[in-house]
């Protein structure tokens, strides 16, 4: 692997908009982690002598405070540090899940290969929207519902995606060479297929990263999400989207950062792309 | 007389991470009217750029210099539309796969007759008539039924007659074929190399015909250019080439080909080593680290291919005639 | 060469009007190699990948030291697969683009020895890959970084590091340069006559089959029509289809050039209509018996078997209209 990752590491650092996004999201996600020691202010911190205020550089909030004088600085680092959670966390999930199902699928072929697409497509059928419902009535709120059901989702796209990758390398000469060799079907989906088809894979998860921080946030802003007095970048909105009129900076700093943020990670996403897509000559 | 063909002093490179790699280096050839010159090389020898340069078919980002003569006119300098008056109708190319050359939703007819159309200002009727009977010319049984099928309906060797006949429509002085049997079966070839060898006794036209493959050249050419590293290494009348090859890759090349008939099971006789990588730069000869014959001078001066007796070779040392 | 190491039988692929073999059979004795010629499209490579399961669509029996390939267990297969390996005829596609060449070679032994501490079997690697003549540093580089003639060595590097008993070459010198090709096959003897291995060597280049085999077998459509020596073969065939081969196969000596050469219209298609001999339709001697019933291989003289009707005649060469 290494000889061309160096390649491609190569041509990733040759791409200014990639390294700025790449730069820009490791900030924004040590910002989120640190930001509680570098600002005295909580987020639950009520300061009820600055309600509402707009942000600024003189006072103790420098982002402004929310309606009931929270410290929008705070607030909105820990909804980015939600969103980036809970974001990492369902790519990795539906990456794991995906290249594992459709990796087997694509392989096996035949009457395997049938059933778990038609797995997939029931699966895909479901409206997400009521499937979450769904768990959220039965199970109450809670945070980590968002990651299940959102990782739970997020695998079938990507499980297409490989299966179609796989069925393109299963018939390359080195995979009949490899079952010649003796190699079993576990080796060969390990060391043969997964390795080739990786590239359009982890690209495929970087780009799937902003959809499901605009999905969480979609579901916060519904109220099926994060709870008060936890925040997400959703919640945030939802709440800034609220004071729009008065106090606009309420939607405009979280409304930033999550911009910023989705921005960040589709330049990385494309330039990783561009950077994993060589020919192999 | 005036050449169909005069190259003088082409060069070829592309550029790859910033440096230019060159793939032609000062090449100069001539086809003579009516004249079968067969340029062997192996793959990455350059003998296919030299045809793609003349032909001005050379990738965009491919940098050439100096110059080509077809029929007295330079091609290099030519604006693209003088270069299409003679491509395609004078000044013609055959490619190894037909399939890739032919367009595959059209009907053969329509691409035959739209040569016509275009190039000798035909009327479509007569154009189409005219593509029959090249189709017979080139052997294609059942012309009339062949003019409305499409090329995945033919065989390899099939498609190969129609590029054959096509590149024929317009009386050619030049016909270019790169590697024209190399994707088909020993049996289709010969069949191809015979209606090569008919078409040019009908026709008149002289035949570029470039090989890596001795035997298909043998049977066609008058004379031989032998290409290695982006350099002509010998030029000679086939058989003498055959029989007494001056330059030392030609002789070992020769050698190496198994044949019919000679010991079995035995080692074959080889060329050791590997042909230099693009973008490798010698000193002297290119072909000196593999080289039987090779002395202290061949390391440090290039040879110039000059006439030695009848050929000319490109050899500080070369194998006497 | 007494015992058979491997013993085809009835071998069919595909049904019908597509059938790309059918009832094919034949033995290939211990220490022997066996050339198949034919032509593209007449199931060589097909035969290959029956042989070794590597098609699933297979009937019929491939008989491997008294075991029937295409019947026993995968588990059984992949056992029997330590001593049945295959070169394949393009170097690069059938090398892993993101394995370095050390772990593609090194892939049997992780699989058949298991038990082999890491630095024994780099040092295997290492053997083997300058055994093939590259340097055992090169382990380390992707297939791209190689030549064609190089990514050959690494295939029969990696087929030949087990010493198999029999090792299938499915083209391996076909899109190699001249030059290459016969450091290729010196390689390939080479590494035979040390592990002692059988070959099925498979090519549509005459020449190299006859340097190299034992006995020669020459497919057509999807049926073996001749099996011989390859002295007998190349001095005198017996089938049509062998004869229009091996005149075809173009020579380098100049005085053939300008003989009146007959120019044949070409090629009827080789899956030709059902029942009869399928060659039937190129064939310049065909009879109306040939149109009714496929010719059975039969032995025609010691050792020499043909499937032709007119096998027993002395067949004059035919010239044809141009």
């Amino acid at each position: 692997m290494s000889g061309l990752n160096k390649a491609a590491a190569r041509r990733l650092r040759s791409n200014p908009a990639a390294v700025f996004a790449l730069y820009a999201m490791l900030a924004l996600a040590a910002l989120a982690l640190l930001g509680p020691w570098l600002n005295p202010n909580s987020i639950e911190a009520l300061d009820w002598l600055h309600v509402a205020t707009r942000p600024g550089l003189q006072g103790a909030h420098w982002f402004g405070t929310d309606r009931l004088g929270r410290d929008l600085f705070m607030r909105t680092l820990a909804g980015a540090r939600v969103s980036i959670g809970v974001g990492l966390v369902a790519s990795v999930v539906s990456l794991v899940v995906g290249l594992s199902f459709g990796a087997i699928a694509g392989y096996r072929g035949g009457r395997i290969d049938h059933l778990m697409l038609r797995m997939i497509e029931i699966l895909s059928g479901l409206p997400l929207i009521f499937f979450v419902i769904v768990l959220t009535v039965v199970f109450g709120r809670n945070e980590y519902l968002l990651f299940v059901s959102i990782g739970a989702v997020g695998w079938l796209t990507m499980a297409r995606i490989v299966r179609g990758q796989t069925l393109s390398i299963r018939r390359r000469e080195y995979i009949e060479a490899a079952v010649a060799s003796g190699a079993s079907a576990s080796r060969i989906i390990v060391k043969h297929v997964i390795p080739n088809l990786i590239g359009p894979v982890i690209v495929y998860a970087t780009l799937s990263v902003p959809q499901i921080i605009l999905f969480e946030s979609f579901l916060s802003f519904l109220g099926l999400g994060v709870q008060e007095p936890h925040a997400s970048l959703g919640t945030l909105i939802a709440e800034g989207a609220g004071e729009m009129e008065s106090a606009p900076w309420i939607l405009l700093v979280p409304g930033g950062v999550l911009a910023l943020l989705l921005l960040c990670l589709n330049l990385f996403g494309d330039g990783l792309r561009d950077a994993l897509d060589v020919k192999e000559s | 007389m005036i050449p169909t063909l005069r190259i003088d002093d082409l060069s070829v490179s592309f550029p790859r991470q910033g440096a230019a790699i060159a793939a032609v280096q000062n090449v100069s050839l001539e086809i003579a009217p009516s004249e079968c010159v067969g340029i062997i090389g192996e793959s990455g020898s350059g003998k296919t750029q030299v045809f793609m340069a003349a032909m001005g078919l050379l990738s965009k980002n491919a940098a050439a210099s100096g110059s080509i003569c077809f029929e007295g006119g330079e091609l290099m300098r030519a604006d693209a539309a003088a270069l299409n008056r003679v491509r395609g109708s004078k000044l013609t190319m055959i490619f190894q796969d037909p399939m890739t050359s032919l367009a595959p939703h059209l009907a053969i007819g329509t691409q035959l007759a739209e040569v016509l159309v275009c190039h000798s200002g035909l009327s479509w009727r007569d154009a189409w008539s005219s593509a029959g009977r090249m189709l017979g010319r080139v052997r294609v049984p059942d012309p009339e039924r062949r003019l409305r099928q499409y090329p995945h309906e033919l065989s390899g060797g099939m498609r190969q007659r129609v590029m054959i006949g096509m590149s024929l429509l317009c009386e050619p002085t030049l016909v270019i074929a790169d590697e024209p049997t190399s994707a088909l079966d020993v049996t289709v070839q010969a069949q191809l190399i015979e209606l090569l060898r008919a078409m040019r006794h009908e026709f008149g036209m002289a035949l570029a015909l470039i090989s890596h493959d001795l035997g298909v050249v043998a049977g066609l050419a008058d004379r031989i250019l032998v290409m290695y590293a982006g350099r002509i290494v010998e030029s000679a009348r086939a058989a003498e080439i055959f029989s007494h090859a001056r330059h030392p890759y030609t002789a070992e090349m020769l050698k190496c080909v198994p044949t019919l008939s000679g010991p079995r099971l035995a080692r074959l006789p080889t060329l050791a080593g590997q042909p230099p990588q693009a973008g490798e730069i010698s000193e002297g000869c290119a072909f000196a680290p593999r080289c039987p014959r090779v002395a202290a001078r061949c390391r440090s001066e290039r040879p110039l291919l000059t006439a030695a007796g009848a050929a000319s070779v490109a050899c500080h040392f070369p194998l006497p005639a | 060469m007494t015992e058979a190491l491997l013993r085809v039988k009835d071998l069919c692929v595909g049904f019908g009007a597509h059938a790309v073999i059918s009832d094919l059979s034949f033995e290939l004795f211990d220490g022997e190699t066996l050339g198949l010629v034919g032509e593209s499209g007449s199931g060589k490579s097909t035969l290959a990948r029956a042989i070794l399961r590597l098609l699933r669509s297979a009937q019929g029996s491939v008989e491997w030291r008294g075991k029937d390939l295409l019947t026993c267990s995968a588990a059984e297969l992949r056992a029997q697969r330590r001593d049945l390996q295959i070169v394949f005829q393009d170097p690069l596609s059938s090398l892993n683009p993101r394995m370095t060449v050390g772990d593609a070679i090194a892939e049997p032994l992780r699989i058949f020895e298991p038990g082999l501490s890491a630095h024994a079997r780099a040092l295997r690697v290492g053997a083997m890959l300058e055994r093939v003549g590259l340097a055992a540093a090169m382990g380390a580089r992707y297939p791209h970084e190689f030549s064609g003639g190089q990514c050959q060595r690494i295939g029969i590097a990696r087929a030949m590091i087990l010493n198999p008993k029999l090792l299938i070459c499915d083209e391996p010198v076909s899109s190699l340069d001249m030059s290459i090709q016969g450091q290729i096959v010196n390689l390939l003897l080479d590494l035979q006559r040390d592990a002692g291995t059988s070959m099925l060597f498979i090519s549509h280049n005459l020449a190299v089959v006859r340097h190299l085999s034992h006995r020669v077998l020459v497919m057509f459509s999807g049926k073996l029509v001749e099996i011989a020596t390859p002295d007998a073969l190349f001095a005198a065939p017996r089938h049509p289809y062998t004869k229009a081969l091996l005149a075809a196969v173009p020579k380098i000596e100049i005085e053939a050039k300008g003989a009146a050469a007959p120019l044949r219209v070409e090629e009827p298609p080789a899956a030709g209509r059902p029942g009869g001999c399928a060659y039937r339709d190129r064939c310049p001697y065909a009879w109306p018996v040939c149109a009714s019933t496929v010719p059975p291989l039969a032995e025609a003289a010691t050792g020499h078997w043909v499937a032709c009707h007119r096998s027993h005649e002395t067949l004059i060469p035919l010239s044809f209209p141009t």
